[in-house]
Formats: C-alpha cells, structure tokens, sequence
C-alpha cells in the first residue's frame, strides 16, 4: 500500500510543528479562540460536550497493522484505551488533552498517519470503496486517485477557508459502496472505449436538506481528474453562500443556481485550469505503483467446513474476492450491546495481528463502521474466525439489523440533538434475544443523534433521526432509504416516537416486514419497494399494532 | 492609515499613508483609476477592460474564514492582471503563505492585530509550500 | 415576546482538558455545577457571562445554562445539560468522567 514519501513525511511533521506552535499561541492570546478554532479543526481537533475529541484521517480507510498498533497506543497512552470508526472512515478519540495533542500527532506521523483536514471548512479526508483493491466487481482500484485527491487538496492555499467542508466519495467498482451520490463530489469509476475516466456528480449530501448528487459530467477522463476537481472547488469557493452556514454546502448552489449554470462555470473555470497540473500524472503514476496488488498465495476455492457458529460467520461476514481461492472478511464491530464502531486498544492489536498473519498486512475501515480484511485465503478462515472470536471480534451479522450505523450522539457530540448509542445498543440487543436477525436477513439500519446525518439514517432501510421537541428525545423514523447504485432518500414515517417507544416501533416494522415479504429471499429493500409506506405506516400507528406490540 | 502594517516576504512594513484606493463600485466613474478596493463578492469578469491600466487591488478579507479572497486572487492573476496584489483585513499568519500561493505579493493587516501577532510570527509561517507546488511542477 | 428569565448559571468547557466547567460566585471555574453561582436576573447574567468571556485563557465557548435551585446547590434543568453533568453512558467513561463525586 501507498507508503509516504519523504515528502510526504516532512510536509506531515512541519504541520505537527505547526499545530504545536499554534496551540501555544492559543494558551499566551495571540491567536484567539474565534482564530485558533478553524486550526485546530482543520488538525482534526474538536471541542466535544465533555471534552477534546481528536479524529484522524485513515485516508480512503486504508491502513496496516504498523498502524493499527499505533492507534492502539496511543489510544492507552493519551486516551481512554480504545478509539471510535466513523462513517468516514476515520478514528476518533474522545478524551484528549490540549497539549497532548501535538505529541499525538508526532505519534501519527511516525507510522504515517496524520489527522489533517479531518475537520473544518475545507476539503475533507476523500472516502472510498472499503472493498477497494479486492473487490470482484472493480473496473480499477480507486485508491491511486483518492491518494492523488488527499495530495492535491492537503493544505490547498485557496481551499483551506471555503463556505463549508467539502466532501469528495469515489468508488471504482460497480456497486456503489462508497454512497457516492450522497457527497458534494461522486466519482464512479467507468470506462469508455478502453480509456479509464469517471462520472462525476456533484451536489450530494445527508444532513438537514439530503439531496442526492447529481451527474455534472457522465465522463471525465483520468488526466483531468485534478485540475477538474479544482475548477469544481474555485466556481464553489466563489458562490458558496456564506450568509447562512445550513445553506452553505454546494448542494444548495446546484439546487439555487440549477445544474446547468454550475456545469458552465465549471467548465470555464476547467478551460483555464486544465493545463495547470503538468505534474499530477507523473504523481499518479508514483503512486499507482504503491499500490501495487500483494503477492497472493493459491489455496482451496471453497470455504472449508466447520462448527455452526463458524458457518453462519461465513454466511454473513464474507464478501466475493476477485480471487476466487480468497475472501473479503467483515470484522464485525457491532456484538450487540457495544458502542457502534469501537474497538479497544486489544481488538486493534488482534485485528493488527490478523492482518500481519493471514491478510498481506492490509487492513481497511468501512463506513459502516467495521473493519475490513480486504485479502483472506479462503484456507485461512477458520484461524481467522478463532482468533476474532477470541478478542470479541467474532459477531456474525455484517449487513444485518443489528450491524448499526450509529453517531456518537449526545453522549459525547456537541452538536448533537438526542442520544443515538443507547438506542442502537438497544436495538442491537433486542434482535439477538429474539434471534431475530438472521431470519430478517440483510437490513441497514442507522440512527443520528441530529438533523446533521453522521449516522447516514437517510440512506438506510430503516433510519432514525434524534431530535429534540419540547425538552425531550424524539425519534423520527424515514423508511427505504438506499445508500447503493440505487441510491435514495428515506421518506418519513410520520410522527416521531419517545425514547422508550422508539424501540418498540422498530420491532413493530420488523415483524410487519416478516408479514408482508412474499418470501424469505425478499429483502427488507425489495418488500418497501413493492409495497410502499402505507402497510409500515399502519403497523407503526394504529391502535391495533400498537397494542399487539405492548 | 499610517497605523496599518503591509507585510511582504521582506517582513514588516509601513503602509505608505499617501495611497488613496478607489472603490470597485465607483470604477466606472472614474476609470483611470491606479488603486482600486475589491470586496470578496466581486465578479472578476467586470474588471476585465480595467485590468490593464489598474496598478493595484487590494481585496478585502472581511474575516478569517472568509476564504473568497484567494480564488478572486486567483482568476485575476488567471486573467493576467500582472500588477499588485494586496490581501487587507482579517488575515492570520497561517494565511501569509496561503495568500502568497494564490497571488498575492503582500497582506495589510491593521495595528492591533500586528500587535498581537509579531513579525517573528508572519516570519514562521513564511515560506511553506504544500503538494500543490509539486503536482504544478513541470512533467518531467 | 420575551421569555420569563430562568435560573441560570455561567458554563464552559476547559481549555487545557475540555470538561465543562461552571462558573462560581467567586470567578472560579469548578468542575462541579453544585459550585457554580446561581444568577436570578438578566443583568446579572449578562454581565457575569461578559466577564467569562474574558477569561478566554482558561474557558471555552462560556454560555448560560438554566438550572433548579436546591439547598444542595444547582442541578442542570436541559437533558443536555443534564448529560454534560453526567458523562456518557460508556461505563469506564462515565466511572472516570465524574469529577470530585
């Protein structure tokens, strides 16, 4: 995988020292807190309900055990001893202190890692497919590009102070696991008589006004990528409103503006930038070469046998290989009853130890929130499964109802409206006492604790949305959401549910869906979108569901 | 405006007090204009048959996250304004280089804030070049 | 319309280790609410929120916060305030969390 090189390496520790300059500046006054605080948010560094957080960029979710361990460290040594996977594919840490952070960084740095653009009104960590470089549906591995986009816009000198961030999603396979469409920037990897490019969508986006991303150019070849990007970042820098931060993203200048007045600008703007990027080939080319595929070891093409827990891991926690003598391993973080997305300092080094031993040391983060083993002998599953089991790791419900996609939510987020850890735990629960979820089958599942959608619940089967109403957690539920190729927007249910009810009104639109689907095979998906809201909206409201469920 | 600081690569300077600037708005009145203000909001396409004769634009940074200025800055030195540039107002250190990178030749920052922030500060954040720089670089 | 003014009292967080803290009648900033000086009319407020935001060496982001008055002290009126005092639910962070309890 992509190695830094000594550029890379210096730029990473002159930011460092930077930060560290900077927080003293802070601490002696001669950079205010209004000054200071778009700084430390662009080093990754947030001010939480309870205290610092710091998110680190695991740039397009691709890490090694080096750096797997390194997380684990210093999560004991500067933090509480475990770290939090996010819908962006980073890690955060909840409890840091001001002036430990810069030796945290240099921590980073060692193992070539960094927390920059983690935060802050500017071009944001570039998100990927986490089946990446492994996948069996893939056109061309899309990391060489996210890592080509990560450069171009680390410390970009005119996109550091945009309206507001800026999130750029490629995938370079066929099914859409990147939910491109939901970012400001989408790129799809597609080829076009043998030539590589991308269709591109801008103006995608979750939180409070979702709006699904829409195609700007249907193909935009390889060598245009950066200089592109940049036109697209120039008409936004200029437009973007700046009055009103909720109608500040690009999604709300396409939708004021219209697609066609932004394609122009952009195209103008491209005229002028197209011949700027004279270096950025040979960059691709030097970093496609680090990306170079591991040397796989041949093995059995059949998933070898074994006890009944091992067999229903293997049913819901692999994924095709474009090998087929291997597999993609989902590491679930989600045993319910636990905080989605964490893992402890232990499970960091197990899942490092896995990597080493049985994954080419390729370790990958998935948005959501699981942690993927991209390369896997299928000879090798079941040491991989024992040694799971053994630190906890070892849950088998990837794609299931119980695999939740939560935010941290009120327990720690400032800008959080409600809670969402406990209702996931909740429900994560409830589904495994039931023994539910298997039977359910494949079912996405995500709460966000605010109207702000880090908890995707937009794009799930079934989302729920904390907010709060007069002094108490509301939870609003929306129904079909699709965060695929097929990409949709959930639509509401109706009114919202209390924080003791909102459990309940799952389980109520679970047992409908078992009703109604026409059989087993029929997913959640497929049942919403033959039959609609109405059956759901009636097993969630009438009297009758109500008092069946109580 | 003798209590104003100009900073150059040079480090830190008077602005001359005897420098009148137009403003944007009032270039049609007066088109002979030398020293023309630019608000961040500015079209740059309405500057074009100005352009030639104009000596300096100094653009307004209204605040520190404002980051308008750099890609006016920009489209300007795209559309061959070679005279000077001045970034003025709410600006940092950090920006300095930033600023630089998208054109301009100097920033004006007001007495208080020079204060706060010294020339060794300006100094230290001098001079930093990012990947931009690298994938700009001529193909080999 | 204008809403009745409510108990309040100054909040913030930290600077140096980012845990809230409140404001007491003394100008200290305690870890504890039950220390925090309890304002009972809109001057006094304000002013006392002025002068935390002075204090921009120590504190973070100062704002009121309305609480219920008992004789043991202040308790956080708002769920989210509520939690702040509290901590999250993750149980060796809310065991660690309390400060001075």
């Amino acid at each position: 995988m992509y190695a830094y090189s000594d550029f890379d390496e210096s730029f990473v520790r002159n930011r460092v020292r930077q930060f560290r300059d900077q927080v003293e500046r802070r601490i002696d006054g001669r950079l205010s807190e209004d000054e200071f605080k778009p700084l430390r948010l662009m080093n990754g560094l947030y001010l939480q309900l309870h205290a610092y957080m710091l998110r680190v960029a695991i740039p397009y979710g691709t890490l090694d055990a080096r750096q797997m361990r390194q997380l684990a460290t210093i999560s004991e040594r500067w933090d509480r001893g475990y770290g939090h996977f996010t819908t962006r594919q980073n890690i955060q840490f909840n409890w840091p202190k001001l002036r430990d952070v810069p030796d945290m960084l240099d921590a980073l740095a060692d193992v070539g890692m960094h927390a920059i653009q983690t935060s802050g009104n500017c071009v944001r960590n570039v998100t990927s497919d986490h089946f990446a470089g492994a996948a069996a549906d893939e056109i061309a591995d899309p990391r060489p590009y996210a890592e080509l986009l990560r450069q171009w816009s680390s410390d970009h000198p005119e996109f550091q102070y945009l309206p507001r961030k800026f999130k750029i999603a490629i995938t370079g396979a066929t099914a859409d696991r990147a939910v491109t469409r939901a970012h400001d920037i989408g790129l799809r990897v597609v080829a076009r008589d043998g030539a590589v490019g991308f269709e591109v969508s801008v103006g995608g986006g979750l939180g409070r006004t979702p709006m699904i991303g829409r195609v700007i150019r249907d193909f935009l070849p390889e060598a245009d990528l950066v200089p592109y990007v940049e036109a697209v970042l120039g008409v936004y820098n200029q437009l973007g409103r700046r009055d009103n931060k909720y109608k500040a993203r690009i999604k709300i200048a396409v939708h004021e503006m219209g697609l066609d007045t932004i394609r122009d600008l952009v195209e103008a703007r491209f005229a002028e930038t197209r011949s700027e990027f004279p270096g950025a080939e040979a960059a691709l080319a030097e970093i496609r070469a680090a990306f170079r595929a591991p040397d796989f070891r041949a093995g059995g093409t059949a998933i070898p046998s074994g006890s009944p827990a091992f067999r229903a891991w293997t049913d819901t926690n692999l994924a095709p290989h474009r090998r087929e003598d291997h597999a993609i391993v989902t590491v679930s973080l989600k045993t319910p009853g636990q905080q989605p997305g964490d893992a402890s300092a232990d499970q960091m080094r197990a899942i490092a130890d896995l990597a080493e031993t049985y994954g080419y040391d390729e370790i990958r983060i998935s948005h959501r929130q699981n942690v993927i083993l991209p390369h896997v002998r299928k000879d090798d599953l079941p040491a991989v499964f024992e040694a799971l089991a053994a630190a906890g790791l070892a849950a088998a419900n990837a794609g299931l109802i119980s695999d939740i996609i939560a935010c941290p939510g009120m327990d720690y987020c400032a800008l959080a409206t409600a809670r969402s850890i406990p209702v996931a735990q909740e429900i994560a629960v409830l589904f495994e006492t039931l023994d539910l979820a298997h039977e359910v089958g494949p079912l996405r599942l995500n709460v966000s604790g605010c109207i702000n959608a880090c908890g995707h619940h937009h794009v799930a089967d079934i989302g729920i949305l904390g907010l709060e109403r007069a002094g108490v957690e509301t939870y609003q539920i929306t129904l079909g959401g699709d965060p695929t190729e097929r990409i949709a927007i959930g639509e509401r249910t109706g009114p919202g549910f209390a924080a003791d009810e909102i459990v309940g009104a799952v389980e109520r639109i679970v047992t409908a869906y078992l009703e109604l689907r026409d059989s087993a095979d029929e997913t959640f998906a497929e049942a919403y979108r033959r039959l609609g809201l109405a059956p759901f909206q009636k097993a969630l409201y009438s009297e009758e569901s109500r008092e069946n469920a109580a | 405006m003798s209590d104003r600081v100009l900073i150059t690569d040079a480090g830190f300077g008077p602005v001359d007090p005897a420098e009148r600037y137009l403003d944007f708005a009032d270039l049609e009145a007066a088109p002979g204009a030398l020293r023309v203000d630019l608000g961040p909001e500015t079209d740059p396409a309405t500057l074009t048959p100005h352009l030639a004769q104009i000596q300096t634009i100094r653009i307004a940074f209204p605040a520190v996250s404002d980051g308008r200025g750099f890609t006016l800055a920009r489209t300007l030195r795209r559309m061959g304004f070679a005279g000077r540039l001045r970034a003025a107002g709410q600006l940092i250190p950090e920006q300095y280089p930033m600023a630089r990178a998208c054109g301009f030749d100097e920033v004006e920052i007001d007495a208080a804030r020079a204060q706060r922030q010294p020339e060794a500060d300006w100094r230290a954040a001098a001079g930093r070049q990012g990947y931009l720089a690298r994938l700009r670089r001529p193909a080999a | 319309m204008k809403r009745r003014f409510h108990p309040s009292v100054v909040t913030a967080n930290d600077l140096f280790e980012g845990h809230p803290v409140w404001r007491t009648a003394d100008g200290r900033w305690s870890a504890t609410i039950r220390e925090a000086e309890v304002l009972r009319d809109p001057e006094t407020a304000e002013a006392r929120l002025a002068a935390a935001a002075s204090d921009a060496a120590r504190v973070v982001g100062p704002y009121l916060a309305e609480v219920a008055t008992a004789p043991e002290g202040p308790a956080p009126l708002h769920f989210r305030e509520v939690f702040r005092v509290r901590g999250p639910a993750h149980a060796s962070d809310r065991l660690d969390h309390l400060p001075g309890e």
